[in-house]
């Protein structure tokens, strides 16, 4: 019987040096104990595809087809212009919940290089990102709002364009957000109140 | 007889008894241990074409989850970025690294840069990304800390009684929308703190998650 036991301890301790604990790091794929149908051959986003040329699941829209919610007849919406020129004015309801989306989505597409106050100080300006713009400069204050619509959705110099993560709708409250930025860094004391002047004595 | 069956044969069949009831005790343990989520899929932490180092773009740059997984808040699936995203910066920055080519050939060709997709559900649920963030519940709660890893590995077990866990008391893990991406918050309040507020945006944003099968299963 002692015998039976050493056996069977040896067993235990093998069983845990080989299998170790949970949660330690594996580069082998996860094994299915009990596989049912986890694994069915239906397709999923951004698979593999045996079936199609190119190898994956996910299709293009077929030539000269659009997307449902994806057509705007209003070309300035869509594009920023009006024919040829870029357009002035926003095609967008102007609200406050316009103005936070804008703040919302700039944070996250925008600050990383052009940073939170669009000044262009920025972490990735750090790491040597080339020639970030500062989004307050005069220059850019003189853009049109069509103009900027279209640098956010197609990009301009080195910037690429945001147009696959930003919406339409999205574009316009960027550029939204981006005047009250512009707004705030280009303030003067004539911008105040004559009571917050003299609040804070100037 | 008593030459044939020795003395101790007397205690044998006890002591094989009680040594049967080990084994299975052992066997049992060793299987509820073993042969669940928690072991197989936890740690699993595969080698990617390109070694993207979430620590240092989101923990050091400070890069929001949805400026890569830009689809997460309108759809089920959130997807991985397409090189065009990698290239925003990187066709200025690290233009010559070797860790770079799969993507800079990606971007050219518009062949995929072909990741090891980590955290899989079986195929029979239905889970929705876009619902679960929309709703408060960040990102943190089942990927853990993808801003800490250098390598992203499996953190949760994502078992269906892991999940439930949280559809039974939701209150413990949602937090304000505008935080969901904030991976190192907690509620200031403590767990006191969260499950009060917990409970206040349950009622607010009628928050019920199912707990029948037909919820995640269809």
């Amino acid at each position: 019987m002692r015998y039976v036991y050493l056996i069977f301890i040896v067993g235990v301790v093998g069983t845990l040096a080989i299998l170790g604990p949970r949660g330690s790091k594996t580069t082998r794929p996860p094994l299915e104990v009990f596989p049912d149908m986890d694994r069915m051959p239906k397709y999923h986003p951004q698979a593999e595809s045996a079936f199609f040329a190119d190898g994956r699941t996910d299709r293009l829209p077929v030539d000269g087809t659009v997307a449902r919610g994806t057509y705007y007849e209003d070309e300035y919406l869509a594009t920023g212009k009006n024919g040829e020129a870029f357009g002035k004015g926003f095609p967008i309801d102007v609200t406050n919940d316009a103005m936070a989306r804008g703040e919302d989505r700039y944070n996250i597409y925008c600050a990383i290089c052009h940073g939170a106050a669009g000044d262009g100080d920025s972490m990735t300006k750090k790491y040597g990102m080339l020639t970030v713009a500062s989004l307050t400069d005069q220059r850019l204050v003189d853009y049109t709002d069509g103009q900027l619509y279209d640098v956010v959705k197609n990009g301009k110099g080195l910037m690429l364009g945001y147009a696959d993560r930003l919406s339409v709708e999205d574009r316009w409250n960027v550029v939204l957000y981006l005047r009250a930025l512009q707004r705030a860094a280009n303030g003067t004391v004539e911008d105040l109140t004559p009571a917050k002047r003299e609040e804070l004595g100037l | 007889m008593s030459e044939v069956f020795p003395k101790w044969s007397n205690a044998l069949p006890l002591k094989i008894i009680v040594f049967i009831f080990i084994l299975a005790a052992a066997i049992v343990s060793g299987v509820t241990y073993y042969a669940t989520p928690s072991y197989t899929r936890v740690g699993y932490q595969p080698e990617q074409p390109v070694p993207y180092d979430h620590s240092f773009h989101v923990g050091e740059l400070g890069l929001d989850c949805r400026y890569c997984h830009s689809d997460v808040e309108k759809s089920g699936h959130a997807n991985i970025p397409a090189a065009s995203t990698c290239m925003s910066c990187h066709s200025m920055i690290k233009t010559d690294s070797e860790a770079l080519e799969p993507i800079r050939a990606s971007y050219a060709s518009g062949d995929p840069v072909k990741w090891v997709r980590v955290h899989e559900t079986p195929d029979y649920v239905y889970f929705n990304h876009a619902v679960h963030v929309n709703r408060g519940v960040s990102c943190v709660e089942c990927h853990g800390k993808v801003n800490e890893m250098e390598v992203v590995s499996h953190d949760q077990s994502l078992s269906m009684g892991w999940c439930l866990e949280c559809h039974r008391n939701p209150e413990e893990h949602i937090r304000p929308v505008d935080l969901v991406t904030d991976l190192d918050w907690v509620h200031p309040g403590g767990e006191k703190g969260q499950i009060e507020d917990g409970l206040k945006f349950v009622e607010e944003w009628k928050i019920n998650p199912p707990q029948s099968c037909s919820g995640c299963h269809r």
